[in-house]
């Protein structure tokens, strides 16, 4: 088996080492507050955009109401057209019936278009094991490929790597291009990629792509990209197969226009991608392109577990990344330290759904709950809320650490008799007065959390409802 | 007196390290015409229970509240955060069908953020005072996003003769606090609070003023430690008139 190896666990260590990493700092400080403010222009320009997300939203719980109904039409409407539905159930599921279609198609080679599921199930990993090589096309992701990584953004894969990190990447990779060439900008990075990948089109047997949402009316796949190169992935090989979770159904084709309304508003404040595009079915006699073969791998991977729990609405999730964009956390750590596949707060929701909380259960607690994502979701998802139900699954499975555990107690405790409370912040007040000097703390016992880094304000001295009862008399 | 009969939830951290702050919105409360009373009964709200997934003892700290507030015209804290656990998070904690649902609902829809009940609810929209320093706000997430705390503070301050009030860019940006959040993740918390004070130092202010004691601690606590020439105060310490008590962290 093939899967990426969660460093959830390791998340402290994973931000520690983030914050020091000064490649990484200048990328995410470079990118900072770009998403937010697009977001922000996009969302003034159009005024009915509130109304939209409640649209959207609206229209994802109907479908969620139904799931089981809408993909069972959508799969008629596959059929129907000469393509093939596959139920993945888990993610080894999804790999072994990807590996079976391209060894079917005799295929050495595999194009593939951005798709985030095939993230979550390692098919490159997969590929690669099995002697098929799998070829990015997406220019974030073909830069992560390059260096051996995983995407940090679900929309921008390599927000994390700066210019001359690509620059580094390319010459290691394209050693047969000139040594001489000027690669010290993004017009010249892309230019290189766009040359190189050309090439490789022509030569996969099969395109792999993603699918923002499927049609369960039509039965059609729609996918969004900037660069087109999920066109050429998905109509240039002799087989396509579209790889997407089974939430990603929507009813018809208005809903869909509904959700493309607010998807790219939400992630790059664009009206909309520069390609947006639809396929259904193997080519038709009369088209002049198109694939041979026609396969949808619709993966489960723990979805369905997520129906009818507090964790319902995480699947009404777009995948847009406005979230992680607005993400405080996430704008200084960066992806990676989230150590799964998916970042953020859509991260911290949706990772302990999928690879349980036992092992995702930092990211939920990674969190002010500052409720900036929440805010700025297209799709209302109250992400805070749900983090706390992670909290509180964690508490009840006694995974919250004994510190918390027992220090909550003995305040809880303290706290439910009024009279013992007000004498122990008087004491309390008292205390640290007594330690603070011109009215900080420089070091706390025990409290090197926030001694560490920062000065902690002493008390004033008595408490207010000492005085206020003194005032009172 | 005919004004409303207002019960002051004070807040655990401000009745512990503050309780000036406590004093000056008791008396922007009786300026407005209320009458204040205290319960004795209060401690906390349960926030740092409710955020650690221990959702009994929260309920258990509720039920206290509840009992301790129930009865009042209005319930109000200096606040943002502790505010929205009462307003927002008790009716959650007990759902319809539960015996104290109504009871926590009758106190949630009473309970209000000080800033935001002078002007919303009390239509106060200037405050008699003179300051002649200049400031920047910082928009605590609790108050700004679940109960739209945001045009109200400025509003105020935009009444103190003498007060120049400037942005700073990201003033909607958390400051890392986040409860136990800032010693569970401090790496983290640290980085968020040093973009926070360099945000506010870059406006030229001398005072960053917010609604919740806990991230004034926190980015005064910072700016102590940077060695930053401006102050922290809670916005009610100059809408009440007191910039005599020691900026938080200055000595006393």
């Amino acid at each position: 088996m093939t899967m990426h190896t969660p460093t959830t666990p390791a998340f402290k260590a994973n931000a520690h080492a983030a914050l020091d990493n000064v490649n990484l700092q200048t990328a995410l400080r470079g990118s900072r507050g770009n998403f937010v403010a697009k977001r922000a222009k996009a969302r003034a320009d159009l005024p009915e955009f509130d109304d939209l997300r409640d649209r959207a939203r609206d229209l994802k719980n109907a479908v969620l109401a139904n799931l089981d109904l809408y993909l069972e039409a959508y799969e008629a409407k596959v059929v129907e057209s000469g393509g093939h539905v596959h139920w993945a159930k888990t993610a080894e599921d999804a790999q072994r019936i990807v590996l079976e279609i391209c060894r079917n198609a005799g295929a050495k080679t595999v194009n593939k278009g951005k798709t985030m599921i095939s993230e979550e199930c390692a098919i490159n990993d997969h590929l690669i094991a099995h002697g098929i090589t799998p070829v990015e096309t997406d220019l974030g992701e073909y830069i992560i490929q390059l260096r051996g990584e995983i995407p940090s953004h679900i929309i921008a894969p390599a927000v994390h790597v700066t210019v001359p990190e690509v620059e580094t990447a390319f010459r290691k990779a394209h050693t047969h291009l000139d040594p001489a060439r000027d690669l010290t900008n993004m017009a010249s990075l892309q230019a290189e990629a766009r040359g190189v990948l050309r090439a490789k089109y022509f030569e996969a047997e099969v395109g792999i792509t993603g699918a923002n949402m499927l049609i369960a009316e039509t039965g059609h796949s729609i996918i969004v990209t900037n660069e087109g190169n999920g066109d050429l992935s998905q109509s240039l090989p002799r087989v396509h197969i579209v790889m997407a979770s089974l939430e990603k159904i929507v009813p018809t084709l208005e809903d869909a226009s509904t959700i493309l309304r607010v998807l790219a508003r939400s992630a790059t404040g664009q009206e909309m991608s520069v390609y947006t595009t639809f396929s259904k079915g193997p080519r038709r006699a009369e088209d002049e392109d198109g694939p041979e073969e026609y396969h949808v791998v619709l993966l489960d991977n723990g979805r369905s577990n997520m129906l009818g729990t507090e964790f319902q609405d995480m699947l009404r999730c777009i995948r847009c990344g406005a979230c992680m964009n607005h993400c405080p956390v996430y704008q200084a750590v960066g992806g990676h330290a989230y150590g799964w596949v998916y970042p953020g707060p859509m991260g911290a929701v949706l990772t302990p759904s999928l690879i349980g909380v036992e092992t995702g259960g930092h990211l939920p607690n990674a969190s002010t709950f500052c409720g900036r994502c929440e805010a700025v979701c297209p799709m209302h998802i109250p992400l805070p809320k749900m983090m706390r139900h992670w909290r509180e699954r964690e508490f009840e499975k006694q995974l919250t650490p004994g510190a918390v555990r027992y220090g909550l107690g003995a305040y809880a405790w303290v706290a439910a008799r009024p009279k013992l409370y007000r004498l122990a912040t008087r004491i309390g007040a008292r205390v640290l007065r007594a330690m603070g000097r011109r009215g900080r703390i420089k070091a706390l016992p025990f409290g090197g959390g926030w001694t560490d880094m920062r000065d902690f304000p002493s008390p004033q001295g008595r408490t207010f409802m000492e005085q206020w009862k003194a005032r009172a008399k | 007196m005919s004004g409303p009969r207002v019960a002051l939830f004070v807040t655990c951290l401000v009745d512990m390290f503050r309780p000036s702050v406590g004093f000056a919105t008791v008396k922007l409360l009786e300026d407005a015409g209320c009458t204040v009373e205290v319960p004795q009964a209060q401690t906390c709200c349960g926030q740092p229970a409710y955020n650690s997934g221990d959702r009994a003892t929260a309920r258990a700290m509720a039920r206290a509240m509840i009992a301790a507030f129930e009865g009042f015209d209005y319930v109000v804290a200096p606040s943002g955060s502790c505010a929205v656990q009462i307003r927002k998070d008790y009716p959650q904690l007990f759902p319809e069908g539960d015996p104290f649902a109504a009871r926590a609902r009758a106190v949630a829809e009473r309970t209000h953020e000080i800033t935001s009940f002078l002007t919303d609810v009390l239509g106060v929209t200037s405050v008699p005072q003179t300051a002649s320093v200049s400031a920047t706000y910082h928009d605590s997430c609790s108050g700004l996003r679940s109960l739209g705390v945001h045009d109200q503070p400025r509003t105020l301050l935009g009444s103190v003769a003498g007060l120049e009030l400037t942005e700073m860019v990201e003033a909607d940006v958390c400051c890392g606090f986040g409860g136990t959040f800032c010693v569970k993740y401090p790496d983290i918390s640290n980085v968020m609070v040093g973009d926070k004070t360099r945000n506010i130092a870059a406006t030229g202010a001398d005072l960053v003023l917010a609604g919740d004691l806990g991230c004034l601690m926190n980015m005064a606590g910072k700016a102590s430690r940077e060695g930053r020439a401006f102050r922290a105060r809670h916005v009610v310490e100059v809408l009440a008139g007191d910039l005599g008590t020691p900026a938080i962290g200055d000595a006393t």
